[in-house]
């Protein structure tokens, strides 16, 4: 291709992304866009085709972008070249959301025409707005009966300050209005700027690792043509490689000659290390390189940790290259290793939050088949000694001897929900019983309320989602940023088991919600634990004060005394489950403890209602 | 060699709430067909020496009518040859007896009832689905006495909703009253796709706490006991000698035939299940085709676990040398960490050549059985 052929090219690529609410359509709108465009013949359309893992199938959340290629034929007569960059929809997966919007001048926002804005469509929003991106507000569902696309056109304006005049009224799963969202993406979102000509300059906005072909960069290319053997260098760690294969997916991985100005595909260049390609980073030629590079993103620092163990400890070793491997394709995961008394060798993890946390378990319990404890997670607390000395606790039983402690302070979050009017008290009740601060409310139109509230992390990563979600049936949506350390007055609560503290249940509380706490987490954990052969009693202790007791009895009957006829075989299953129920358990000292008992702290709310 | 036999009758009059055996109700049920396809089932086993043991369960088998039931008969005369001192049981359900069909059973050569009384408290028989009374129960014993039937079997139920030990004791005292030579004491355990399990679902079943039951169990071996019953296996007890022959086969791992739509058949070294809907069943059956919805040969290893896991069930026990000569190896050694960690933990002992229970065993049995499950 020569220049002018590259100039000219430019002009017809559009690059997009899609953001909405979950459930808002995202998925389905892509698949529908990917249909549109021939990307895919009917028979290789499996739905929500972007969504590959099975995790993300199941769950019907989007977790890794994507990013494809289409081609589509406007009504201009023009062929024109698409890039869809799809992005998680989770309010874990904001920074996820913030690189592709990074590679994007436009964006589509779906809106349920029943549902209306949710605070997580706002937040990535803003962020599209900050990216300076065109945005092209589409109506969703309009075929549902509860659809009230002129509310949602009218909330869109009011809210957002969007110009919703021209929004398309659309239903992805009906298949209407499809054909005019690809025409507004021809004629509203900007052609790339950028000169082929001018040195390499490449977004790295995501990265995976495959075994023979080494790191894989997903790339938009912001300047300059990057071909199969040139000489390239990351700017950020200056290591320097040759590319290998260059190609875009259409989905299909497809190799190319040459990518340019605007466009959206991935790079390999045998990288071995992963470090060596930081999401973020620009990639440019190794000679006469660009001497500035693109503006990157804020590496997000995990805020939940959690302790990950396995249940059978030989698995250590299985348990560490399997984070390994998820730690590959996932830059927010962290950990360490660590030991505890109670469950042994294993490592403390960061996670981007509870969501991100409980993927990543799954992933590990599924795709490694490795049974795991997961300590409950826990925010990072700054630890002020009187001795001046500054700690960093991320793991409660880590706390110091409260003597020595001059202060702490946790992690706040402005946690912004929208919710409607009849909820409104729920949210406020709820807000408050989590430490909440209340800062704003506004009325969004007659009907929804968006409430504010600061509130300390460690609060909303105790069950907050869940029971926000009971207690507004649903209807609020929710979503928060951190917003610095405050000064809080906590304690470390021990959990004894047969008069042994058990590490791993130790959690930082409220000094105020101490008591009440305790109260609750050993009825809880009296439920979880299944009698044993003996009587164990449980206590709740800050320092060496017990705050709370409970017994769980000594097994008194278990036994088949049924009449089973001849079914030697059921008798055999039965004993066979009973016998791996067991193996599911950790033993702690001479106690059988099952999984669900080491996130027993997460569930103490329950009780409270 | 095959010794016992099954024979299952799938009909019910009425459901009881916590049965989840493969059953029917049987109206509009074609039971003659039934019954003719299961004599060409028993007929396709050929059956040529004595069996020490046929056992006619359900279901309900006495819900046959009296025709019907004499056709039953008939066909399991004919397919299945008895040695001379076999036990050969019906079970029945009280009130359905009548002398007519008292008299057919023991022209045909049944030597012993199983009766499914389940308590003598007619409010807890209301509770759990029976349509009978404890005046039926008792005038079922007294027909079945007369008509010449001196072995009887009371199979019992404990750990009912609301029911109290005291309610337990009342029933396995006015049960022991009969003087019968045989009974059977159940815990109730509640199983998917039954009434029982749904109500328990919505937690509606006040079901005993697991105190109060294990208090029931030792009330039960105390009564019993006291009569001069002796418990010979973790559910039943007799009168010395009048141990059932048919329970036994399970408990030492002997093999049975199953007859019948959902029963389950040991033989050759193969458990296998037959389809349980009556459709499933009959199909292969008039093809000349053997109704099989599993079978599955056992190996070595799992035979020697079901000999300990059916053996321990037996207050006997195991006895070592048996299984010495049956399998070439020594059970102790086989499996010396679950018996050094059940007997370390007072749930099993070795008295002798046998390897058993301790009375707490008893109670924790599955703690035990499951101990003896080689992992894989």
């Amino acid at each position: 291709m020569n220049n002018n052929d590259r100039l000219e090219r430019q002009e017809r690529i559009r690059n997009f992304s899609i953001i909405a609410h979950i459930d808002h359509g995202k998925s389905t709108l892509a698949d529908r866009i990917l249909e549109q465009t021939k990307a895919l013949t009917a028979r290789e359309m499996k739905s929500q085709l972007l969504d590959s893992m099975d995790l993300e199938r199941e769950r019907g959340i989007t977790i890794k972008l994507n990013a494809v290629q289409l081609n589509y034929t406007a009504k201009d007569g023009q062929d024109y070249i698409f890039h869809l960059i799809d992005t998680p929809g989770h309010v874990d997966f904001t920074y996820e959301v913030s690189r592709s919007l990074a590679a994007c001048e436009g964006a589509i926002l779906v809106v349920d025409a029943a549902q209306g804005i949710e605070a997580q469509t706002l937040a990535n929003v803003y962020l599209a707005l900050d990216n300076d991106l065109e945005i092209l507000p589409v109506i969703n569902k309009i075929d549902l009966p509860a659809a009230e696309p002129e509310r949602v056109r009218q909330e869109v304006e009011d809210v957002i300050g969007l110009d919703a005049s021209e929004a398309v009224l659309a239903s992805a799963k009906a298949g209407i209005g499809i054909e005019e969202i690809l025409e507004q993406i021809v004629e509203k979102v900007p052609a790339p700027k950028g000169d082929p000509e001018a040195p390499l300059k490449a977004l790295i906005f995501d990265s995976l690792y495959d075994a023979y072909r080494g790191v894989i960069a997903y790339i938009r290319v912001v300047d300059g043509t990057v071909k199969v053997g040139d000489k390239i260098k990351m700017m950020a760690t200056g290591k320097e490689f040759e590319v290998t294969e260059i190609g875009v997916f259409t989905p299909k991985t497809t190799q190319r000659k040459e990518l340019t100005v605007g466009d959206v595909g991935y790079l390999a260049a045998a990288i071995k290390n992963v470090g060596d390609t930081q999401v973020g980073d620009t990639i440019t030629s190794a000679k006469n390189g660009a001497t500035e590079a693109l503006a990157g993103y804020r590496k997000l620092n995990p805020m939940v940790y959690c302790g990950l163990y396995p249940i059978d400890s030989s698995k250590y070793n299985d348990l560490r290259e399997a984070l390994e491997k998820l730690e590959l394709n996932d830059s927010a995961l962290q950990y360490e290793p660590e030991t505890s008394q109670a469950l042994g060798f294993g490592f403390r993890c960061g996670f981007l939050g509870l969501l991100h946390m409980e993927i990543i378990q799954e992933r590990i319990e599924r795709e490694f088949k490795i049974d795991l404890i997961t300590t409950a997670p826990s925010v990072i607390y700054q630890v002020t000694m009187t001795d001046g000395e500054e700690l960093r606790i991320d793991n409660p039983s880590d706390m110091p001897d409260p003597q020595k402690i001059a202060h702490v302070e946790e992690p706040y979050v402005k946690a912004s929900i929208i919710v409607p009017n009849d909820y409104v008290g729920a949210v406020m009740e709820l807000a408050q019983g989590k430490r909440g601060i209340f800062i704003d409310m506004q009325y969004l139109d007659t009907n929804r309320v968006s409430v504010i509230y600061e509130m300390p992390l460690s609060e909303i990563v105790y069950d907050f989602f869940d029971q926000l979600k009971s207690s507004t049936k649903g209807y609020a949506s929710f979503d928060y940023e951190l917003i610095g350390y405050k000064q809080s007055k906590l304690v470390k609560m021990d959990i004894l088991l047969n008069a042994e503290t058990v590490d791993a249940l130790s959690f930082i509380v409220h000094r105020d919600f101490a008591y009440e706490r305790g109260k609750v987490i050993v009825e809880k954990l009296k439920e979880l634990i299944p009698r044993q052969q003996f009587e164990v009693p449980i206590q709740a202790a800050i320092g060496n004060k017990i705050v709370a007791r409970s017994t769980i009895k000594a097994m008194r009957k278990n036994v088949l005394a049924k009449c089973y006829g001849g079914d030697i075989s059921r008798k055999r299953k039965l004993l066979e489950k009973q016998k791996e129920g067991k193996k599911r358990m950790k033993q702690v000292g001479s106690v059988e403890v099952p999984q669900e008992a080491f996130m027993a702290v997460l569930k103490m709310d329950d009780q409270q209602k | 060699m095959t010794k016992a036999a099954y024979v299952h009758i799938p009909f019910c009059h009425h459901i009881c709430h916590y049965c989840d055996f493969n059953k029917v109700f049987m109206k509009n049920q074609p039971v003659e067909q039934y019954l003719d396809t299961l004599d060409r089932e028993m007929g396709m086993a050929d059956v040529k020496k004595g069996l020490q043991s046929i056992f006619v369960g359900g279901g309900t088998p006495t819900s046959l009518n009296e025709a019907q039931l004499f056709e039953l008969v008939e066909s399991i005369k004919r397919r299945l040859p008895l040695s001379p001192d076999a036990e050969y049981t019906f079970e029945a359900n009280p009130g359905d007896l009548t002398p007519e069909k008292l008299r057919i059973l023991k022209e045909g050569g049944v030597n012993r009832l199983s009766i499914g009384v389940q308590s003598f408290n007619d409010a807890h028989l209301k509770r759990i689905g029976r349509t009978h009374t404890k005046e039926d129960v008792l005038r079922t014993v007294r027909d079945a006495e007369r008509a010449g039937f001196d072995n009887l079997s009371i199979d019992l139920i404990y750990g009912l909703p609301e029911q109290t030990v005291d309610d337990a004791v009342d029933t396995v005292k006015q049960a022991l009253a009969l003087g019968l030579p045989h009974y059977s004491a159940y815990s109730l355990i509640i199983e998917p796709k039954t009434v029982f399990y749904n109500l328990m679902a919505k937690g509606r079943l006040p079901l005993p706490k697991e105190e109060s039951e294990a208090d029931m169990y030792e009330a039960v071996m105390r009564e019993m006991e006291l009569q001069g019953l002796h418990q010979y296996e973790i559910s039943n007890f007799a009168q010395p000698g009048f141990e059932s022959l048919h329970n036994i086969t399970y408990w030492n791992n002997d093999e049975y035939y199953g007859f019948g739509a959902g029963a389950h058949g040991y033989v050759n070294g193969e458990r296998y299940a037959n389809f349980g809907p009556l459709k499933k069943y009959m199909e292969p059956l008039e093809r000349g085709e053997w109704p099989r919805m599993s079978s599955q040969q056992v190996t070595k290893q799992e035979q020697m676990e079901e000999e300990m896991f059916l053996g321990l069930r037996k207050t006997d026990g195991v006895s070592i040398s048996t299984f010495e000569k049956q399998y070439g190896e020594n059970p102790i050694h086989l499996f010396q960490k679950a018996i050094g960690e059940m007997t370390g933990r007072g749930l099993l002992q070795i008295k002798g050549d046998s390897i058993c229970l301790t009375h707490r065993g008893k109670f924790l049995g599955n703690e035990v059985f499951q101990s003896f499950l080689i992992e894989a």
